[in-house]
Order: structure tokens, then sequence, then C-alpha cells
């Protein structure tokens, strides 16, 4: 047992070294001499993520579970082979854009939108607040274990009982805030970088790990005698047998253990207090090569220790009598080591306040920046526009957020506390900040994500998070009704937070995991794909996901046009006080070769400088909100921040140009190849035209010519002969000039130059008319016309001679192929009302299906060219054509062995075209 | 390095990592022997850490050459 004057003494003491280096480092960085910019520094600051969780927590765990202790430091360890990759790519985002929290870089990827920063925020400060708690609680039980209040079992129970004004743990939680408000909030930087707190965090982490190292060693090689030593007595109890092996029994197996690698391997990315360290306060990207290996390195040696402390605890003084949480201060004590116990307690209260600092310093900027500024410049009544130094203000609201946040943890320490291990408290926030890990690491590889997406998938997954996890953490310390733990809320079984929809047989933290991401990727993804990004989001997108291809160079402004820098200076001046405004302005001015800030010309450039320099300070969205006051223009469109910002997407439009460019030619290609194509079709078809017209016109020529030179030949012919010859010459001649005729009329007719006399007409008499100029051919030929005609059909506005001369061409067609004698030919009219049908049937050969469809093509005979009657084979074609030009349709049926059937129809209403 | 072979090394080693920590490679460890007095469990697991931040060591001091 050890004096409490003693302890806090001893406390104190170190909280004072502590603020030495602190104090020591901010003097370097500002002589220009940082301690902090090397590796080692650096890697060792990061180890920050071993709290009082790692310290006490861990053998905690490993005395109940065995090496369930470690996928919270084996998750980081494979997060850190990534870190080369994906931390840099943060580091290098954070530093272009002036980002100085989780919320900014989120609220900045997303358009600089306040909603989303507010959100990262309260998520953050609402999933911190267990962490916090867990600190707290171990300081505490600490403490009472060293002064003896506590048997060790129940520590803080007595604490708990007693009033708060009595509870020690307030005034732990209230010395750490202001040691903190010292630490952190001494003066603003437009950077948000405090060198001199990451020199006490490295020097911290030195002294937990050589306080943790200690204990191991006089555990493993005092107490027992190696680590031989200590497994042999092990497993002579069977008790014991829980912690050599994997225990894989209970509700917990393998994947319980893969989820829990991959929340604290999201976690050491995504927590408030790791961002701040890892990529806000770097100094230099090149240090984090070696932080990848020095960080699990530093894990490796902080747990090496963790089962042999766990076995000598349970071996000295068995399971259920005192809590393994403690083992490391009861240990000491119980072998009257009061010193070792001390220094164990330092080494705690160390790790516990590194932590406790930090996370109160990112969560403070986080509140100031994305949650009280943009409500503050929302609300025009605060007057904040009037006010000529904000600086005081700033400084005002970050103290005033780490000290409610150190309240909060408190207040959750009080409520629920009591009912978790270390380790448990611990996860419950993990699982919190894993919440973040969708938007931002979307936001970094994928430009697809929108603002909606992000604030669906965030909401989501907090509302799922508060529910499986936060609100069974209250039931089970008796602050929240148990019934809603054990039935579901209203007695709904399936909405049991802690097996939601019938999910069982996993634990707390997996399940809630498991639903928390799969409603935040789910939302993130879903709501995301509903639209395509604005302007502002795709140029954000754009620079963050491309941001190692724009090189170092800062990139060109959002803003078109200048601003004064009159009204620059004094609005940068407000946040960040007046000196370290000028200085930074003649710093930029130097940097451009000017040689004062006179001399600066308010460029779009200044513009983006002024606005990132107030983004260190108040965030990137309200940075926004400010520039956009004293800058006259608009925002860029969204074409113009396309083509200036996003080089990739200009090559991807010209390729896309250029695609469609050849596209459209292969188009092109396509209707010339079809057009000449056409064109030859064309050509054969004249070419066939000529040579059959020659053929046909050379036919009655011949016979004329021969006869005719017979009769000049020879002058005594018989006039008997003579008046044959005679009169087979007039008859071809007549033929020939129907050929001429007819080749004629089809040309005028195809050309579009035919005469039309359209009059209104009865079909009725017109089929009448025809049959009779055709009764004499029908009589000849031996056949015999039947003619159906209805009673009236309506008339129809038609060129009647040219009508006639397709009924004329159809008729003596039948006739010639009707068969001789007991030829028949059959002609029906009908009307259905929108159009006149005429049917022209004969009973002889009919046409076979091949040569159905040439019929209609000029010169193309049917029939065999020896038994075939004379014609010109223009008579179809000139048909079909006449039939066309009023809008109606010729077409021929011929089943074989029923003869052919010539119909066609002419539409009553449009064939009233006058031409 | 960020897209060269160093970060394709850091990938695979990732890759190994999360294969080598998880089922079922971990399940094969998990038996009722003691090397050098340590049960093999864990002895595996802190072998194969130990192994991991050698090579990310070896390949993240290389690269900065």
């Amino acid at each position: 047992m050890l004096p409490g004057w003693l302890i806090v003494a001893a406390s104190f003491s170190y909280l004072l070294v502590l603020f030495a280096v602190a104090y020591f480092g901010d003097r370097r960085a500002d002589q220009g001499r940082s301690i902090i910019s090397n590796a080692w520094t650096y890697a060792l600051s990061i180890a920050v993520y071993c709290t009082a969780w790692t310290y006490f927590g861990s053998v905690g765990r490993a005395a109940s579970g065995g090496i369930w202790f470690l996928p919270t430091y084996l998750g980081p360890t494979l997060a850190m082979a990534l870190a080369w990759l994906v931390v840099l790519k943060m580091i290098r985002i954070a530093r272009t854009h002036r980002i100085t929290s989780i919320a900014d870089f989120v609220a900045s990827r997303y358009g600089k939108s306040h909603l989303l920063g507010g959100l990262v925020t309260v998520i953050a400060v609402v999933g911190t607040v267990p962490y916090i708690a867990l600190q707290l609680k171990a300081i505490s039980s600490g403490y009472g274990l060293l002064v003896g209040e506590l048997d060790g079992l129940r520590e803080g129970q007595a604490a708990a009982d007693a009033g708060w004004w009595a509870d020690g743990t307030l005034y732990i939680a209230l010395t750490l805030a202001l040691f903190t408000i010292l630490f952190g909030t001494r003066h603003l930087d437009t950077t948000e970088r405090h060198e001199g707190m990451v020199a006490a965090i490295a020097f911290e982490s030195v002294v937990k790990l050589l306080a943790f190292l200690a204990v191991g060693v006089y555990v493993t090689f005092v107490l027992y005698d190696g680590f031989g030593d200590l497994y042999a007595r092990a497993v002579a109890e069977p008790e014991l047998a829980g912690v050599l092996v994997f225990d894989g029994t209970g509700s917990i197996g393998y994947g319980g253990w893969f989820a829990h690698v991959v929340l604290a391997g999201l976690a050491v990315i995504f927590l408030p207090r790791q961002f701040q360290i890892m990529v806000v306060e770097n100094v230099n990207e090149q240090h984090l090569r070696r932080a990848t290996w020095l960080f699990p390195a530093y894990l490796l040696a902080i747990n090496i220790f963790v089962i042999p402390i766990a076995l000598g605890g349970l071996l000295h003084f068995g399971r259920g009598t005192v809590d393994p949480d403690t083992f490391v201060l009861t240990l000491p004590l119980a072998h009257d080591q009061a010193a070792l116990a001390l220094l164990v307690f330092v080494g705690g209260l160390s790790a516990a306040t590194g932590m406790v600092i930090v996370e109160a310093i990112a969560l403070s900027t986080m509140v100031c920046n994305d949650l009280v500024m943009p409500m503050l410049l929302h609300v025009r009544r605060f007057g904040l526009a009037d006010r000529r130094d904000l600086t005081g203000l700033l400084l005002g609201i970050r103290r005033g957020a780490i000290v409610v946040v150190l309240l909060l943890g408190y207040l959750y320490f009080r409520l629920a506390g009591e009912a978790y291990a270390l380790v448990s408290i611990g996860l419950i926030s993990f699982a919190a900040v894993a919440q973040f890990a969708p938007a931002v690491l979307g936001g970094m590889y994928w430009r697809g994500g929108t603002r909606e997406g992000a604030l669906a998938g965030l909401s989501a997954g907090f509302a799922v998070w508060a529910y499986t996890l936060l609100l069974p953490s209250f039931a089970k310390s008796g602050w929240l009704a148990r019934d809603f733990l054990d039935e579901g809320p209203f007695g709904i079984g399936l909405l049991m937070p802690e097996q939601l929809f019938g999910l069982g047989g996993i634990d707390n933290v997996s399940h809630a995991l498991f639903w928390s991401l799969l409603a935040n990727i789910g939302c993130y993804l879903g709501v995301s794909l509903l639209r395509a990004p604005t302007g502002q989001e795709a140029s954000q997108g754009t620079l963050f996901v491309d941001i190692f291809r724009r090189g170092e160079s800062v990139p060109t402004s959002f803003w078109r046009a200048g601003a004064e820098v009159r009204e620059l200076l004094p609005l940068v001046a407000r946040f960040l006080g007046e000196r370290r405004t000028r200085d930074a302005f003649a710093a930029y001015a130097r940097s451009h070769g000017l040689s004062g800030i006179d001399q600066l010309k308010a460029d779009p450039e200044l513009v983006h400088f002024a606005e990132t320099l107030l983004a260190g300070a108040i965030g990137s969205a309200s940075a926004r909100v400010m520039v956009s006051t004293v800058v006259k223009e608009e925002p860029l469109g969204l074409d113009e921040v396309m083509n200036i910002l996003d080089e990739a997407s200009q090559v991807r439009a010209y390729s896309h140009q250029l695609e469609e460019k050849s596209r459209a030619l292969e188009a092109a290609t396509a209707e010339l190849r079809a057009a000449n194509e056409q064109l030859k079709e064309l050509d054969r078809l004249k070419d066939d035209f000529m040579s059959s017209v020659t053929h046909e016109l050379r036919t009655p020529l011949t016979s004329i010519r021969a006869l005719s030179e017979m009769m000049v030949d020879d002058p005594d012919i018989d006039p008997d002969s003579r008046q044959r010859f005679l009169g087979i010459i007039v008859s071809e001649a007549e033929r020939l000039s129907r050929l001429v005729n007819q080749v004629l009329d089809l040309a005028k007719i195809e050309s579009g130059h035919a005469e039309w006399h359209n009059t209104d007409l009865d079909m009725r008499e017109l089929v009448q008319h025809a049959v009779e100029t055709t009764a004499q051919l029908m009589r000849d030929r031996g056949a015999s016309v039947e003619l159906q005609l209805p009673d009236a059909v309506p008339t129809l506005r038609a060129d009647r001679d040219r009508l006639l001369q397709v009924l004329l061409n159809l008729l003596s067609n039948a006739a010639k192929f009707v068969p001789v004698p007991g030829g028949k030919v059959w002609v029906s009219l009908g009307c259905d009302g929108k159009q006149i049908r005429v049917d022209v049937r004969d009973n002889g050969p009919g046409i076979p299906p091949a040569q159905q469809a040439v019929v209609f093509e000029k010169f193309r005979q049917g029939g065999d060219s020896l038994s075939r009657p004379q014609g010109t084979g223009l008579g179809l074609p000139i048909s079909r054509q006449i039939v066309e030009h009023f809008g109606g349709r010729l077409w021929l049926a011929s089943p074989p062995g029923e003869g052919a059937t010539f119909s066609f129809v002419l539409p009553l209403a449009s064939a009233a075209s006058d031409q | 390095m960020r897209k060269g072979l160093a970060g394709q090394r850091l990938v695979a080693v990732f890759l190994a990592g999360v294969l080598l920590f998880d089922f079922p490679l971990l399940s094969l460890f998990d038996r009722p022997l003691r090397v050098f007095g340590v049960p093999l469990l864990h002895l595996y697991v802190f072998v194969v850490w130990a192994g991991l931040i050698a090579v990310i060591a070896w390949i993240a001091e290389r690269g900065a050459r």
C-alpha cells in the first residue's frame, strides 16, 4: 500500500515532466530545429494507439481468452503494411488542402459540406466517449488499488456509490482537461500542428513501454523462471487450459477473430487521434516509411509479456478473486514491490493521458471547425461578421470542447463503466470509428461518391452501431430496462439489439460490426449511385483520387476571379491574428518573388492560398463560406472546373470525342458503301434494261427489214404475198411503236414526269368498260369472262386512262394464258370502306413460285421463252407503278394448279393526290 | 516506390498476413504441442508477427535508398 499523497505527487511530477518535454518541443520548433522531425519520433508518437486498454486490458483479455487480446494489434500490423499506399495518400491530401481532422477530410471530399463535417464530428465524439471513459476508469481503479481502497475485484464500486462531488474520477477528468488545454490550445496554428504535444506523446510511449516491460520481466524472470517455467506450471493447472489454446468455444470463433482483426486495422487509421498523429502531425512523408515497421514492432514488444503476466496472475491469485485487468498492479503489490507498482501506475497514467490529450485535441478541433463554427456562421444574430479578432473565440470554443468531451467520458464511466471489462469498452469505440472507413476510403479511391451517399452511409452505420452496441452497454449497466435487450423493443424478438434479425452465434462486437458496415456501405454505394456527382463533388473527388498525379503543385483555384487584397488580409487576420497573417502573406509574397504584401495581386491563386490558410483554422467548409463573402465572382461552372482541374478528364473527353468521331466515320462509311452498292445495282439494272430494250426492238425491226428487202429485191412478187407481207410489216411496226410508247411511259412514271389527269371515277363503270373492251380478245381465245360487281362502290379520285391501262393489261394477260378452249376469267370488285379491291383470276397454268417475284420486273415475262405469248414485258411493271402512284398495291397469288390471281387495292382517301 | 515494386511487395505482405493470421491456417497450429516450453499457437503467432515486421522493414528501408 502506498500513501495517497505520494501517488498524487508522482503523477503530477510525471505530468510536469511531460509538460517540460512539450515546452521544449515547442521552443525548438519555433527556432526551426524541430525535435520531432525524425522517423523515430513519428513512429513512437503513433504508439499513442496503445492506451490504458493495452496497458491493463490486454492482460485481462489474455487471462480470460488466451490470444484473443492479439487481434487488436495484428490488425494494425496488417494495416501498416498498406500504410505506405493508403496513409501516404491521406497525408498528401491533408497537406495539400490543409485538412486538420477526419471530419474536415470527409467534409472536404464531398463538396465541402457543413452537414457532413458535423455528422462525422458527432459520430467521432459519441464514439470516442466510451474510450475516454475507459482511460478514466483505468486511472481511477489503479489509484484505488495503490492506496488500498479496493481489493481489486470490484474496483470503483465504492466511488460510484458515493456522490459525484466525492468521486476522484471527476477530478481526474478535470485535471486531464486542464492539461490538454495547456498542451493543445495555447495558440492557433494554420496547420493545427502541435510539435510539443507530439514530442510529449513520443516520450510517454517510451515510458509506458519501459514500465510494461519492467513488470513483464519482473513477473516472468523474477517471480517465475522464464517463459518455459510459466507455461509448464500453467499446463499443470487444468483451469488455465483455455488460455493456452485458441478459445473458439462459446459464441466467438474464427469469424469473430477475423472481425476483430478488421476492426483494429480500421481503427488504427480512422480513430481521431490516430488521424491527428499519423496524418495531421506528420512532418515529412518519408517518416511514414520507417513507421510502417517500427510501430508494429512497438506493438509486438509491448505484447510479449502479456500472456506471461496473465498466467502469473492466474497462478498466483487463481480465477475470480482479482480482476485480471489489474494484474500488472496487483502482482507487484502482492509481492510488496511498491516502487515497481508506482512505476507501473505511472506507465498506465502515461498511456491514458497520452490518449486523452491527443483524442481531446483532435475532437476539439473537429467540434470547433465542423460543428460550432458553421453554426455561428449561419446565425447572423451572433454578429460574427462584425468582430475584428476571432482568435480568442476560436480558442475558447476549443477549450470548452475539451472540457465537454472529458465530462462526457466521465458521464459514460458513471453510467456504463462498471458493466464491462476495459477491452469491451474500447471495442465499442473501435466499431464507431470504423464507420468512417467507407466514406474516407471510398472518397480516396472512387470518384462517384456523393454527399448524400456519404451522409446516408454514415448515418445508417452510426444508427446501427448505437442500437447494437451503445444502447446495450447502457442496458447492461442498468440504466435502461433490460427487457429491451433480452426480448427486443416492444417484445419484438427480431429486433433484439444483440441478435438483430435473429443473427446469433457471434459476439456482440462482430455482430454490430457486420450490421453497421452492411448498412453503411450499402447506403453509401446505393445513394451515391442515384445521381451523378455535382461539379463541386466531382472536382473535389478528382483532387482526392488523383492527388499523386497532380504532384505537389497546388491546384488552380475554384474561384474564377480574385478579390481585393485589402479585404482578404483582414478576413484571415480575424481568425489567425494580425501578426501571423501578415507573416504568412509576406512569406507567400516572397515565394512568388515579390518584395512585400503591397505588391500582391489578388489573383485566384492568392484567394486559394487564403482559403487554405483559413481552412487550417476553421475547417475547409467554413473557410469556403468566409472567403466567398469577399470574393466577387461566381465559382466556376462544372465544365470549367473539370477542364481546369482534371487533366485526366480532358484526356478522357478527347478520347471520347475521338471515339465518337470514329464511330460517326464508320457509320458514314457504311452509308457510302450501301449507296455504292445501290448505284452498282442500278447501273446493272440500267444495262440490263438497255440490252432488253434493244433486244425487243430488234425483233420486230428484223422482220420488217427482211420483208421490205424481199419486196425491194423482187418487184414481181405476187400481190397476195405482197399484201400479206405488208400486213406483217404494219403489225410489227405497231408493235414497235407500242414498245417505244411503253418504254417512254415507264420512264416518265419512274422519273415522276408523267402527267396525271385525276377525276372522280366509278370503279364499277371502269371495270365494266375494261371487260367490254377486251370482249373481242376473249372471244378470239374462246374464253368466257365472269364479272362480279357490287351494287355500288364509293367514287375514287384517280386518272381514268391510267387505271384502265392497268385493268386492260391484267385482262389481256389473263386472256393470253388461259387454255384454249375452255378458258375462264373471273373479275371481281370489292370495297371494305377504306379501299377498293379488284381481282382478276384465270384458270391458266399459273405461275411457279420461283417466277412470281420476277414477273413484275421489266422485260421478265412469265412462261418459258418458247411457249410464251407475245408481249413487251413492260405491262406489269407499268401497272404496278401506276397502282403504287395512287397509294395502292398490286400483287399476285398463284397457288399451284389453281391458275393465277392478280389483285390490286386502291385506298379511297389518299388516292386523291393530284400530280 | 509508391506504385513500384515496393508497393506491390507491401500489398503481398498484407495479403500473406491476412492469410497467416486467420482461419484456416491459424487453426492448423492450435494443437496441444509445446516447442521450447511455449505452446505452438502462441509461438506461431508471435514468430509470424515478427517475421512480417521484418519483411515490411526490409521492403520499406530498402525502398528508402
